[in-house]
């Protein structure tokens, strides 16, 4: 025995080991395979000619938009929300919380419902705005309700991890809570809030059931691919579905990158 | 300079409850007490941050009770230091000057004088997150003194460090109090910090402030058993009577070198206690017989507690006297100790 221990250890399977690992495989077998399988069973040129679809490219800018605006109007109302509900302590705070993640739980064809008796012709903002049925606004307020709770949940974890006392101290130092927040608190929660974004904007993409009750047409991506699966079959539905994976994986992929923490090295470098 | 006037602050399970004190301007000013006893809680009135229930705070005269932190001009130092992680050394010092509005050449100037008196100039361009204890401190207190505040608050600055560093920080501190010239008020529940840095101390305890002196007054005079408790001081018996040089306490009469009939109160060092067999000449005063009490560890050495009549003494002996004497509960022996060593107040 003339190995340290730790490497002695480090040679020996445990079964603990071992069952956890196999049961985290089922996991990722599961996330995985759906997704390889796709992108493998559809052709470059199946792709090619969907790319080249000018209904389809359509649908996905519409998708990528209303996602996007609905991310950019929410962020810039929700970050503040978030922060108070970080860092203020009142009365019914549970509740509130509790209603910001209804959106998580309830079923996104009821949400659409919901919404439409409040932006639906019949209704008092519906009548305002000549109903937002069938517009890119009534979709991205569609996807704004379903997805908003990501957004909102991130931030204010990513507010959370800001220590209270770097706030005193730098209220201590002169700085004014406006600035406080603009100098202390968003550029140390940044990283959480736009994970929170990505995390909205990809939520709102993938929306079907509660867009689908608000707009038809205009054609979102998830609801043209339903519509092409159910009308034409699998093959006209997959090659639309892949596009739509790849262009949200390569966007993830890039603001992951961007949003990285840096390493204590590279910050001394 | 700050004046606290029958400050009121009721918070879970402890009150502070008609807080008077006065600081003078430019004195380094250390509250001591135990934690949990409010501590923190008066800093964060002071700085601002949690309103009193009742009495006000008056800053040169001025009732300064409901007004926000920043208007307050006094810098906080907290004891994890709260350095600000997304920005360089620099730029934590830069912050209160760019808050206040400070010119950026100006605030150039007063970073590098800064950074030269505190010697942390090769630092600046540095991320504060590589940064050992004791640098972390430096910049804490050159950017709490940029913006050149009324008044330092400092909360348990040194309680995070080891004891070594602890003896050195101690020392900066004291250093960069006598080239300032600001005010500071020092929040700890170390007597040596006090002892140590303190132009007077106020002894916090049970919510009140018992004792506001000199460190020097403070430990020959405190003004209640409690106090000389926590000041360290072992011992303390209440004097029923006493006279120049002599005072009973529990039936025993014992010469003391600085009684006399004002006192009330003495104490003696445990590790001034003899312990022996048989009784034998010496100098010592006082030599009377004892009877062992119980006995305990107390780090290197034995806190044997020994009994007289009503009185009871605690000594401090070595692990090879406590074996020469063969010690135990119910051991008979004599102690003694010299007048000197009884400490009266």
């Amino acid at each position: 025995m003339s190995t340290v221990l730790g490497e002695a250890r480090s040679y020996r399977i445990s079964w603990f080991a071992l069952i956890f690992a196999a049961l985290g495989s089922v996991v990722l077998l599961l996330i995985v395979a759906p997704l390889l399988a796709l992108v493998l069973s559809s052709s470059f040129g199946e792709l090619s000619q969907a790319a080249a679809d000018a209904e389809v490219t359509q649908s996905i800018r519409l998708t990528l938009a209303a996602a996007l605006a609905a991310t950019l109007i929410c962020t810039l109302a929700g970050v503040p929300l978030s922060y108070v509900l970080a860092r203020k302590k009142f009365c019914g705070k549970t509740a509130l919380l509790a209603i910001i993640d209804l959106p998580i739980i309830i079923p996104h064809s009821a949400a659409g419902i919901a919404l439409l008796t409040v932006i639906g012709r019949r209704s008092l903002l519906g009548s305002m705005t000549g109903g937002l049925m069938g517009s890119a606004t009534g979709i991205a307020v569609a996807m704004a309700f379903v997805s908003v709770p990501f957004l909102i949940n991130a931030a204010r974890a990513g507010f959370l991890a800001v220590p209270e006392r770097l706030e005193k101290a730098a209220r201590s130092l002169g700085a004014s809570p406006w600035r406080v927040f603009f100098t202390i608190s968003l550029p140390m929660a940044w990283r959480d809030i736009l994970s929170g974004m990505v995390l909205m904007w990809a939520r709102g993409i993938s929306e079907f059931g509660a867009v689908i009750i608000i707009a038809y047409h205009p054609m979102t991506t998830p609801v043209m691919v339903f519509q092409r699966f159910n009308d034409y079959g699998l093959a006209y539905a997959r090659s639309v579905a892949v596009l739509l994976i790849i262009i949200c994986v390569a966007i993830f992929v890039v603001v992951r990158f961007l949003a990285r923490r840096p390493t204590q090295e590279a910050q001394n470098a | 300079m700050l004046e606290l006037e029958s400050l009121c602050k009721r918070l879970g399970l402890f009150t502070i409850a008609e807080l008077n004190l006065r600081l003078n301007p430019g004195e380094y000013f250390v509250l001591l007490g135990p934690s949990g006893e409010g501590k923190t809680v008066l800093i964060e009135m002071v700085a601002g941050f949690m309103a009193p229930d009742a009495g006000r705070i008056l800053c040169e005269g001025q009732d300064i009770t409901t007004s926000p932190p920043e208007a307050r001009d006094f810098a906080v130092v907290y004891q994890d230091y709260a350095l600000f992680p997304h920005l360089t050394v620099a730029g934590n010092i830069a912050y209160g000057l760019r808050a206040r509005g400070v010119k950026s050449r100006e605030a150039a100037g007063r970073i590098r004088a800064l950074a030269e008196t505190l010697g942390i100039a090769a630092l600046l361009n540095r991320h504060t997150g590589a940064l050992s204890g004791g640098e972390q401190q430096r910049v804490a207190l050159a950017r709490a003194l940029a913006p050149r505040p009324r008044m330092l608050l400092l909360d348990e600055p040194l309680a995070a460090v080891d004891v070594g560093l602890r003896a050195r920080l101690r020392h900066e501190l004291r250093r960069i109090h006598q080239h300032t010239g600001t005010t500071f008020l020092h929040v700890t529940h170390d007597p040596d910090d006090a002892l140590y840095l303190a132009d007077r101390i106020g002894v916090m305890l049970g919510g009140c402030i018992r004792q506001v002196a000199t460190p020097e007054e403070l430990f020959r005079s405190p003004s209640h058993p409690e106090v000389a408790e926590f000041l360290g001081m072992r011992n303390i018996m209440t004097v029923d009577s006493a006279s120049q040089g002599i005072c009973r306490a529990g039936g025993v009469e014992i010469h003391a070198a600085l009684a006399d009939e004002s006192i009330s109160h003495m104490w003696i060092k445990p590790e001034e206690i003899l312990l022996s067999r048989q009784p034998f000449d010496s100098s010592a005063r006082n030599q009377f017989r004892c009877t062992v009490e119980e006995w305990e560890n107390s780090g290197p050495l034995l806190a044997v507690r020994i009994s007289s009549g009503a009185l009871s003494l605690t000594a401090l002996v070595t692990y090879e006297s406590f074996n020469v004497l063969g010690i135990d509960v119910g051991t008979e022996l004599y102690c003694t100790f010299k007048s000197s060593a009884v400490h009266c107040f």
